[in-house]
């Protein structure tokens, strides 16, 4: 039914050919629901399926199998110029021949829009972007940044309901990345329109996005809003990907609920921790830990999970301090925030001083391994 | 200041060469001349021979005889050569606008093979240039020729009776102009339409244009290059070709070029030769100029 989301994809596969001869799954059976007017991201490295699951949503790949469906309506064959999407290009696609008014206008021309309305919603959609008094320069007189804007604005200036767009920032250097980031948040905000966006960029992901998308090898792993991909990864993978972890392999040794315990191999010592997918007991796991949650102190605490480690080596970053440990011959790190203005690093942080870390159970993650 | 040169007897600072070494002007002259140098012996000076020529005049003998006149090119303006040279100028056209038609469609299936194809197929055009081109010539004339190849096997397939006697005839001379340029056309046009990439027509899709309109607002524009550089490979020298509608068209057809051969090699009226070669050069200019100045070519040439 319309309404109910801006984009479906119902147990999507797309299958190609590798010059090898051999078959090639690029999207293994996803499915996917994308909310009215959400950010919604598809993150994952390359070679995981989330530009081809754009391509299908915009028309450019048909899928093998599952189907593709937009406000509610199965897309089925249709072309691209056939469906209520737009793509902003990875590498911009614009049309050199032709100035930034007319690539801009080019969509409302092939609506057969008239001329005065082409040029009023021209100049909303160039001033939505900034790009205000080059309408009449062509592409190649502008800057990387500046291409992009006209990419986004050629999409936008169609008010479609979706817009999807393919790694936007890619080509663009770090600054001006970060400030695109906000500005892309606060147009969408703006439209009210749903972004379909995908990244590499976990960092990028995080900050512009509602839900996320976390996809690798053609299957999405875990979907969910950015806190809970942080917080509640499901599988290693994920765990991994986003942001950085510590993790000790061991066999489940109980269950009470979501609590488990879990037995390490290297220590033959148990650790309690938070399950988020179905184990059972004697299930090979990972604990996973971010480095940022572990609480570092040079006395034992009378706390479960208080391990004595020794520093191998601490590094100084400003606002931070990593610290890197051995624990019992496992290596593992800690992010301690420099929250007072010390001029003397602390006794703890030197190299070959004892200390003692505990993972507080409800940061401690048991995973299953994939 | 090495060791060596310090050693060495000095010698007198010419202030004057000294001037002339630093001078950006004379180094970059410097550096051109070779090509300069070529260039006027081999281009500039011929020219200006032949436009002295053709104001001179044809002696009792054969010989040059230096009185200028313009009688010449009151001579070209005889209805005979006006029909001559208006012909020429319809086998240039003809031959551009066919190769055009028969090249576009071809140099764009080309250029959207997959890669192996296309060396396959570019190869194949390329082909028939190893051999040489007067022996292509008479290969289409064994074709045409009545009683030929293809008047046997119309004959035989049972869709004509009597030989077609396409050859002597002005059809004859464009079927081999337009064989034989064929390929200066697909080339060029081939190279620019290569160079679409395809998120271009992706996304011209994604923005509504259906297949059709992709083609005229993107891929015809961005292909103008294209045609611009196979019009002027194939116009220029189809304007002043004389070898393939002699051979192929036989006495009744007669073009500009035949006109200067003859006026060299059988009339020996030099002067009135070169004449007409001015006469081909302006117009082939004019043409030209007109034509690439409508399709806004400026520095875009680079195909």
């Amino acid at each position: 039914m319309p309404g109910e989301y801006a984009v479906e994809l119902r147990d999507v596969v797309k299958r190609f050919v590798t010059p090898e001869g051999r078959d090639l799954e690029a999207v293994n059976h996803v499915t996917m629901h994308i909310r009215n007017g959400e950010f919604f991201s598809m993150l994952g490295p390359s070679g995981c399926g989330k530009t081809t699951s754009l391509r299908l949503i915009a028309g450019f790949e048909w899928p093998s199998s599952g189907e593709v469906y937009i406000e509610g309506e199965p897309q089925g064959h249709r072309p691209p110029f056939l469906r209520p999407v737009n793509t902003v290009f990875q590498s911009y696609a614009l049309f050199q021949h032709m100035t930034v008014f007319e690539n801009v206008a080019f969509g409302l021309e092939m609506e057969r829009a008239s001329k005065e309305e082409i040029r009023s919603r021209v100049g909303r959609a160039l001033e939505m972007v900034r790009l205000m008094g080059l309408d009449r320069r062509h592409p190649k007189q502008l800057s990387g940044g500046q291409q992009q804007r006209v990419a986004l604005a050629r999409a936008i200036v169609k008010t479609p309901n979706v817009l999807l767009l393919d790694e936007p920032l890619g080509a663009l250097d770090l600054k001006l990345r970060k400030d695109m980031q906000l500005e892309l948040k606060a147009l969408q905000q703006q439209l009210g329109i749903t972004f379909v966006y995908v990244t590499h960029d976990q960092e990028e992901a995080l900050t512009m996005s509602d839900r996320i998308a976390v996809m690798s090898q053609g299957k999405v792993l875990q979907m969910g809003p950015a806190v809970e991909i942080y917080e509640r990864p499901t599988t290693r993978f994920v765990a991994d990907f986003i942001g950085e972890a510590n993790f000790l392999e061991g066999r489940v040794k109980s269950l009470k609920g979501d609590h488990a315990v879990v037995t390490i191999a290297a220590w033959g010592t148990d650790i309690a921790g938070l399950s988020t997918t179905k184990i059972e007991v004697g299930d090979k796991v990972a604990v996973s830990i971010r480095p940022e949650k572990v609480r570092l102190s040079d006395a034992p605490a009378a706390v479960e999970n208080c391990l004595e480690c020794v520093v191998s080596t601490s590094t100084y970053i400003g606002s931070d301090t990593h610290v890197y440990l051995d624990v019992r011959g496992q290596r593992m790190k800690v992010w301690e925030q420099n929250r007072t203005s010390r001029l003397d690093p602390r006794s703890i942080y030197r190299a070959g001083a004892t200390a003692w870390i505990t993972l507080p159970r409800e940061n401690t993650l048991v995973l299953a391994t994939d | 200041m090495s060791a060596r040169e310090a050693s060495a007897p000095p010698h007198r600072r010419n202030a004057v060469l000294d001037r002339l070494r630093e001078s950006r002007i004379f180094q970059g002259l410097a550096l051109i001349s070779p090509a300069n140098i070529y260039l006027f012996f081999f281009m500039i000076l011929p020219l200006a021979m032949i436009v002295v020529l053709s104001f001179q005049s044809r002696g009792s003998y054969g010989e040059v005889v230096f009185r200028f006149n313009a009688t010449n090119y009151t001579r070209l303006l005889d209805p005979v050569y006006a029909r001559i040279l208006v012909y020429s100028l319809g086998v240039g056209l003809g031959t551009t606008v066919i190769t055009m038609l028969i090249g576009y469609p071809l140099a764009y299936y080309i250029a959207r093979s997959p890669a192996r194809q296309r060396s396959l197929l570019l190869f194949l055009i390329l082909v028939p240039f190893w051999t040489n081109f007067v022996i292509r010539i008479y290969a289409w004339i064994m074709i045409l020729r009545g009683g030929g190849l293809l008047d046997s096997l119309l004959q035989w397939l049972g869709i004509t009776q009597e030989p077609l006697g396409l050859l002597y005839t002005p059809t004859a001379v464009m079927i081999g102009m337009v064989y034989e340029f064929l390929p200066f056309m697909v080339l060029p046009l081939y190279t620019s339409l290569e160079k679409i990439e395809n998120a271009l027509l992706e996304a011209a899709a994604d923005l509504g244009a259906p297949p059709w309109r992709a083609f005229l607002r993107v891929t015809l524009p961005l292909s103008v290059p294209g045609m611009i550089a196979g019009t002027i490979l194939v116009f220029i020298p189809a304007m002043g070709m004389f070898v393939l509608p002699d051979l192929m068209g036989g006495a009744k057809t007669l073009l500009i070029g035949n006109v200067i051969r003859n006026q060299f090699l059988t009339a020996r009226d030099w002067p009135f030769g070169a004449a007409a070669s001015m006469i081909l050069m302006l117009m082939t200019l004019l043409l030209t100029l007109y034509y690439t100045r409508r399709a806004g070519f400026s520095e875009d040439l680079l195909v």
